[in-house]
């Protein structure tokens, strides 16, 4: 929302300002922690880091078994992990089970392994609506789901954060764990999508 | 609660839409990442002490900057006057209070590496041995409290089963209105949506909720 109050400036931007440089004044914050901070959403964590996780699982049976029994101690393996993901878990969609994840009561997204939500997964639709017809908000994002496949909505009330890993697509067995990454999206783990071979640069 | 309109998604989204994003990102993390917000259940009730139509019509940083001032005057951090001044002196002069260029690593910096990596833990160990148990039949409280609760009001009143047990977490409903962590064993349920949408129900899909113990009673001993 812009609330311009003439000078160019809109209502966010100045309590913004106003706010950050008196934390600024008493001590509680500085330049240097902010470009930190930024940076650390802005190039180290994102949809990248869960597609590896997930590509791993897809090649190596042992690590697919491990994330399932313990996400956290999973992804660590990989050297992810930290704020929004102390407690993970991986749920696998299977030709029986589609899994997908929202946070009603607020944003709840597991930061570590895809970075910072994207818009629609906060606003109010997506939120009301995935819990009450899962089936048409996902027709909605292109997947159509077959009566038989049981949907499984995964509200995150707690501090528990969920990853999807999504089916591994037919037509990638000779593809190697780095073109697999390529082909994971950020939908896909959120739930909303599956992964298409399609994709492949 | 339907009435909120289709989805809307962006191509190729940016991580943050404007430069005032980042900075009410960063100056929360960094305030509660010092405490200076109380507990992050706290924070969050402040979001929702917004008022429900100032929070619908207002963006996701709005939410997180109107907290973090709300916060930080309830914790004696800024009182409400200097926030007010403040606000009328840099919308007179929108490039005043500009913060200097960065320089090297600092204390701050150094304690938001810390942060995102050690930050969130909310399991707890606790005496008390969990009082449910996974594959056990439960039904969840109709209470409605004033406070917050995580409790989504959907499934308040609903039968569900117990499908995995994640330990003793920091319960908010305490720990957002400064009462302390009390902490709780946590479970996930698993809902039918049959049993929270009745026949509107879509077709062959169930929601799965994490929720505290004090939440739930075994089916039969449910609260009046």
């Amino acid at each position: 929302m812009s609330h311009d109050h003439g000078n160019g400036v809109s209502d966010p931007e100045v309590r913004t300002r106003a706010l950050e440089s008196l934390l600024y004044e008493k001590g509680l914050l500085s330049p240097a922690a902010v470009d930190a901070l930024i940076g650390v959403f802005e190039r180290d964590l994102g949809p990248l880091n869960g597609a590896r996780v997930v590509a791993r699982a897809w090649v190596d049976p042992e690590y697919k078994g491990r994330l399932l029994e313990n996400a956290t101690a999973a992804i660590a393996e990989l050297g992810f992990g930290g704020l929004e993901a102390q407690h993970l878990v991986a749920v696998e969609n299977t030709p029986e089970v589609h899994n997908v994840v929202v946070c009603t009561l607020c944003s709840c997204y597991p930061w570590p392994v895809l970075g910072l939500p994207p818009r629609w997964y906060k606003d109010p639709a997506y939120r009301s609506r995935i819990v009450i017809e899962p089936r048409q908000v996902l027709s909605e994002f292109g997947l159509e789901l077959d009566e038989d496949v049981e949907v499984c909505v995964w509200d995150s009330s707690a501090e528990i954060r969920y990853l999807v890993l999504p089916e591994r697509p037919v037509g990638t067995e000779a593809m190697s764990e780095d073109e697999l990454a390529q082909l994971v999206t950020r939908d896909s783990m959120i739930g909303v999508t599956n992964v298409s071979a399609a994709v492949a640069a | 609660m339907h009435g909120f309109g289709p989805i809307t998604c962006e191509e190729n989204e940016p991580v943050f839409h404007a430069e005032w994003e980042k900075r009410a990102f960063a100056n929360t993390n960094l305030s509660l990442a010092q405490g200076k917000l109380g507990s992050l259940d706290s924070y969050r009730h402040a979001i929702e002490r917004m008022g429900n139509l100032n929070y619908l019509s207002t963006s996701y940083y709005e939410h997180w900057f109107a907290a973090a001032e709300m916060r930080l005057i309830e914790n004696d951090v800024i009182t409400e006057k200097e926030l007010r001044t403040r606000i009328e002196a840099v919308r007179t002069d929108p490039t005043s209070f500009a913060l200097p260029p960065a320089e090297g690593p600092d204390e701050l910096s150094e304690l938001v590496a810390g942060m995102v990596k050690f930050g969130g833990v909310s399991l707890r160990q606790i005496d008390a041995e969990p009082r449910l148990a996974v594959g056990e039949s439960v039904v969840t409280t109709r209470r409605s409290p004033k406070g917050y609760t995580r409790l989504p009001r959907y499934a308040r009143g609903s039968r569900g089963r117990i499908v995995r047990h994640h330990g003793a977490h920091v319960f908010p409903d305490t720990s957002a209105h400064d009462l302390g962590e009390c902490p709780e064993h946590l479970y996930t349920v698993r809902f039918e949506a049959s049993e929270l949408w009745g026949e509107t129900a879509e077709g062959r899909s169930t929601v799965n909720l994490d929720l505290w113990e004090s939440y739930l009673a075994p089916v039969g001993e449910e609260d009046a």
